[in-house]
């Protein structure tokens, strides 16, 4: 079974992961524009690009454990990084712009008073490099053991983001909760012993 | 239509419009999300009401709500609205004053406090069901806070009896403090003696105090509350300064004076 899915994973190219990664984004554009946003359209954005953003990072973390198990998506890697980055960067626009309307002195106070707004910040910066490095031929500069080690800020980055988000609740709901234990998950799997290190290289 | 006579409380500050009024509101008891009060409350059974007016009254009893408002003149009182949450709004409320109620039933020199709850029926009140939250909705007010001419029974907005999202049948308004303040759907007014455990103080004693006077200079811990959010702006409406008192600083503030702000947050 799982080799069928590969199988028909491998068919796929990667442009059509690209594409249904933007149809949220231009959803919440159209949304904007036809004022299908609610009463306050500025949150409603705010909250959207957010959540876009740590679920493509999760979906990001999610390909090495699902390889594991057998399931081989490492070609959308890249998309599903670049799209979180995307929409990481685009929460913060909004936020800059649209909910906090370029009060700078405010938004600096912010910065250092605030931990949510802090670990918001840290998970934006430590996507940068990320960002900056996803071509090919980053990899090929770097070498693909620094490459890794680099990457490696994704842990941080989902961290930083379940932690903004745990920060700004009110009060818990069983979907904070959810993206709480997802990130921890997929990072905890991470530590779990690789099994099949013996196989043969090259397999 | 409900007839109210104009106040000279209000606002010339423009009300926000009737649906955002309607459509995001704070109302866990239906759900944590702003668009969930106005999808789940139309199932709360709001006739027949009742209130329980008790502790330390001269007339304690049950009231059928007919017989809370009775006697009471009606106001429409434009007021600001500002949430805890950095955002804010203009309702064209209708209601009387909490002072007149409590000048009915008498209140016993002993008195200090007054506390409310909010109706708890889970089977219509979806969002009860959540764990997180000690029901009932309790908030409390210090006696001369809730005999100050500004506080407010509302029993309509817009003219309209109050839609079931915003607090029907009857709900509190004390429009200088966050609006967590100002409890929906009443039950129960007490007078108590000593100060009454409070909802969200009970939840987050550090982030929400007893007194939650809109105040620009006091942080929320996680947040600033120097400025707000106006709904209805815009994509592009930007913040204004948050005004001390919620803008009510000529009212109110004597209720304070001496008052350390800052820990009595």
């Amino acid at each position: 079974m799982m080799d069928g899915v590969n199988r028909l994973a491998r068919k796929v190219p990667t442009w059509v992961v690209y594409l249904l990664g933007l149809v949220p984004l231009g959803y919440l554009i159209w949304g904007a524009v036809a004022g299908g946003l609610g009463p306050d359209p500025v949150k409603a954005i705010e909250h959207a690009l957010g959540e876009r953003g740590l679920q493509f990072l999760l979906a990001s973390l999610a390909v090495t454990p699902l390889r594991r198990l057998g399931l081989n998506l490492v070609r959308f890697r890249r998309a599903l990084g670049l799209l979180a980055f995307l929409y990481v960067a685009l929460h913060l626009t909004a936020w800059v712009w649209l909910d906090m309307g370029l009060r700078f002195g405010e938004m600096a106070t912010d910065l250092t008073k605030r931990p949510y707004i802090i670990a918001g910040m840290v998970g934006f910066v430590v996507m940068l490099p990320l960002a900056a490095t996803s071509w090919n031929g980053a990899i090929r500069r770097m070498g693909a053991v620094a490459w890794n080690r680099l990457h490696r800020l994704a842990y941080v980055a989902i961290l930083a983001g379940v932690l903004h988000l745990s920060l700004l609740v009110k009060v818990w709901t069983v979907e904070t909760l959810v993206y709480v234990a997802l990130a921890l998950g997929l990072l905890a799997v991470r530590l779990v012993p690789k099994a099949g290190r013996a196989r043969p290289a090259g397999v | 239509r409900i007839e109210a006579a104009p106040s000279r409380y209000s606002t010339d500050a423009k009300p926000t419009a009737l649906e955002d009024i309607t459509s995001y509101n704070n109302f866990y008891e239906f759900g944590t999300g702003k668009g969930d009060p106005a999808k789940y409350a139309g199932g709360l059974t709001v006739d027949p009401w009742s209130v329980v007016i008790d502790g330390l009254v001269d007339k304690p009893g049950t009231y059928d709500l007919a017989d809370v408002i009775k006697g009471q003149p009606l106001e429409e009182r434009i007021y600001r609205f500002r949430c805890v949450e950095a955002w804010a709004m203009v309702v064209p409320w209708i209601g009387f004053e909490l002072a007149g109620l409590l000048n009915r039933v008498g209140v016993q020199p002993s008195a200090k406090f007054v506390a409310f709850e909010t109706l708890v029926r889970p089977e219509e009140m979806p969002g009860q069901k959540s764990p997180f939250i000690d029901w009932p909705y309790r908030e409390g007010l210090r006696l001369d806070e809730a005999m100050h001419p500004l506080t407010i029974l509302a029993t309509g907005l817009y003219g309209e009896e109050m839609p079931k999202q915003n607090g029907a049948p009857i709900r509190l308004v004390v429009p200088w403090k966050y609006g967590f303040k100002s409890i929906k759907s009443i039950v129960r007014i007490s007078l108590v003696d000593k100060m009454p455990r409070t909802t969200w103080n009970m939840l987050q004693p550090s982030e929400y105090g007893f007194y939650s006077n809109v105040n620009p200079k006091v942080s929320h811990p996680r947040w600033s509350q120097a400025s707000e959010r106006v709904i209805g702006s815009g994509l592009f409406g930007g913040r204004q300064d948050t005004l001390m008192f919620n803008g009510y600083e000529a009212e109110v503030a004597g209720l304070y004076s001496g008052m350390d702000l800052k820990a009595n947050y």
